[in-house]
């Protein structure tokens, strides 16, 4: 299975701007159990910073960084 | 990263008030718990019945710096009283209302807007800081 297909909550942060997709991601990352997989797209330029800063504060691993236009897609697993 | 962080909010236009909540909003999503202490001119802006007002710009915005707040507003920016509401929401958020302030501007608690805890005076707020790190804004 890959990590795409097995993603349990997406988080829709386009067009908030810093710090509310992490807010967001980090109030919705609550409801999962561990290992779970969430999507966080957002359109905050300093999101890609701060995604790797909060995975690594946090311990929910970054899986996947990507950018597609003006959009940035995240794979999150729950610690 | 979970060092206590106490904050002191003392100017009360909207462009300090958004960078201040910006602050708590990014240090509770980390996990760290935030102490804001409410002091002066910032109070006003925490009154129920002015949270939602045009609360100005500090003067080196200028007329540049108005339109691009303007701007930001349209395109649907959360104000700085729903980014401090989200935080509190992500739990290790503390507002309290500086007591001397309360007597200078003449405001009761019940003025406040529910996202103020209480009141306290400095000792208390200087107790909760510990030896975290201060913030003055």
């Amino acid at each position: 299975m890959t990590v795409t297909s097995s993603i349990t909550k997406i988080v829709d942060a386009r067009g908030l701007s810093c710090p509310l997709p992490i807010v967001k991601t980090a109030l919705a990352i609550r409801e999962l159990a561990s290992g779970e997989v969430i999507e966080v797209l957002a359109t905050d330029p300093g999101s890609t910073k701060d995604f790797i800063a909060w995975s690594k504060a946090t311990g929910h691993e970054l899986v996947e960084s990507t950018v597609d236009g003006n959009v940035f897609r995240y794979i999150l697993r729950k610690k | 990263m979970s060092e206590p962080l106490a904050i002191s909010l003392f100017s009360g236009t909207d462009d300090r008030l958004n960078a201040a909540a910006v602050l708590v909003a990014g240090a509770a999503a980390l996990g760290r718990p935030v102490h804001v202490f409410l002091q002066y001119w910032v109070l006003d802006a925490f009154r129920s019945d002015r949270i939602g007002a045009d609360h100005g710009l500090a003067p080196e915005a200028g007329a540049d710096g108005l339109n691009a707040v303007h701007r930001l507003q349209r395109l649907g920016q959360a104000p700085w009283h729903e980014t401090l509401r989200q935080a509190k929401e992500l739990g290790g958020v503390e507002i309290q209302a500086c007591s001397l302030s309360m007597d200078l501007l003449d405001i009761t608690e019940s003025d406040l807007d529910p996202l103020v805890d209480g009141v306290e005076g400095v000792t208390a707020f200087w107790l909760t800081a510990s030896d975290g790190q201060v913030v003055f804004i």
